[in-house]
């Protein structure tokens, strides 16, 4: 039981997928201006990631290596392709805005990396957990970045304005470099400068 | 026509550079640009993946995917758009194989100087993210080859000069907390406003 909460909450802190595998970063750069598209985002990861994680685990003793990668793609392309077209059928505008990035979930290091480095060698119902958790890692790192760039970089918390815009007959005006996708990098910079301050093992040689 | 095509080049490299620009294929990027050596050997491996590639995917989209393309076979009403995602990779995947074996039979040196770079750009988010690009903008054949070759090339000079800042760097005091990843971060955010200057250039 205990094994399977480390599973859970391991891979939200201590081994977070951006902050300390270094996976899954061109999405977590390219859709946090706003909370809305990195609240979508994380939850397409999520489900991608949990059940390619349950369904290779499901089928780990029967793939034969040499096609092992070609198998997991197509797992995953095709979990994909769902996602997309719930995302497509159920909120369009932010399907619009996520453009290439929700196919680009296929490509996304974490979901082939925990794949390959866990689903492949641990029974399903782990998978399946560490497919969660690396998720929420993810999700973790999305909705902080996501939550300062549009605070600061345009006033609005999920379109509702919180800081009145200098423009709209308020006091604030706003950093229009956190609008701008560089920002994402330096904000994932001083979180994981603030990570690895809380929990020093994790700083490099 | 010719200005047409060389304008395209130059945006790729540049203005909509794939690394910098558009935050695709980032994780082989940071974890790759370690030392100049390396990042050359993923340089030119992405290069030709995505030369080769794009005007494939670009012949299977407007032949076989789109709205009406198959008409040559004779089914005028056939929509197969949803299954882009999952040929593009498979198209890329292939292709990598090949140019595996290719190079292993025909190359050797240079497929030793490669290494695992060559498999690794199988899920490379340029590559997927630069076919999928081109599908949105409904690229002409010859256009997709130069958006290729652009967008390759802009990758290739992107990870160069990122592992030439990180070599310098080693020799910096930079605090514990910040080493390696943390301070790698800054340096590309940096790198990023940097190419932002060429975003109001008109070609």
């Amino acid at each position: 039981m205990s094994r399977l909460k480390t599973i859970l909450i391991n891979p939200i802190f201590n081994e977070n997928p951006i902050a300390y595998q270094i996976l899954g970063i061109c999405s977590a750069l390219a859709v946090t201006s706003k909370l809305e598209t990195s609240i979508v985002m994380s939850l397409a990861v999520i489900f991608v990631l949990a059940f390619s994680n349950l369904a290779v685990s499901l089928i780990r003793h029967q793939i034969p290596s040499s096609v092992r990668i070609i198998i997991e793609m197509t797992i995953i392309a095709s979990l994909v392709i769902i996602a997309d077209q719930m995302i497509k059928a159920f909120a369009y505008d932010i399907s619009k805005q996520l453009s290439v990035y929700v196919g680009l979930i296929i490509t996304n290091c974490i979901i082939m990396g925990r794949t390959e480095a866990f689903a492949l060698k641990n029974p399903p119902l782990q998978s399946f957990l560490d497919g969660i958790g690396n998720g929420l890692g993810y999700t973790v790192i999305l909705l902080a970045v996501g939550f300062v760039r549009e605070l600061l970089g345009s006033g609005k918390i999920m379109g509702i304005t919180v800081l009145p815009l200098h423009t709209e007959n308020g006091w604030y005006i706003p950093n229009g470099l956190l609008l701008l996708p560089p920002s994402a990098f330096f904000l994932i910079g001083l979180i994981i400068w603030s990570i690895r301050t809380w929990k020093p093992e994790q700083v490099e040689e | 026509m010719f200005e047409h095509y060389l304008s395209l080049f130059i945006k790729s490299i540049f203005i909509e550079n794939m690394a910098l620009a558009f935050f695709l294929g980032m994780c082989t990027f940071l974890a790759v640009s370690k030392r100049v050596e390396t990042a050359v050997g993923l340089g030119i491996a992405v290069i030709v993946v995505q030369t080769i590639t794009m005007p494939v995917n670009n012949l299977i989209y407007n032949h076989v995917l789109k709205e009406g393309a198959l008409t040559w076979v004779g089914l005028e009403n056939v929509d197969l758009t949803f299954l882009g995602l999952i040929t593009y990779i498979g198209v890329i995947a292939a292709m990598v194989q090949i140019l595996e074996m290719i190079l292993d039979k025909f190359v050797p040196k240079l497929y030793h100087a490669l290494g695992i770079f060559l498999p690794l750009i199988t899920v490379n988010c340029a590559i997927l993210g630069g076919s999928l690009f081109m599908v949105e903008r409904n690229y002409s054949f010859p256009e997709s080859i130069i958006f290729g070759l652009g967008s390759g090339t802009g990758f290739a000079l992107a990870v160069i000069a990122l592992a030439g800042i990180r070599e310098k760097m080693k020799y910096s005091n930079v605090p514990n907390g910040l080493r390696g990843l943390g301070i790698t971060f800054i340096t590309v955010g940096l790198l990023a406003i940097a190419f932002m200057l060429f975003s109001g250039i008109q070609l």
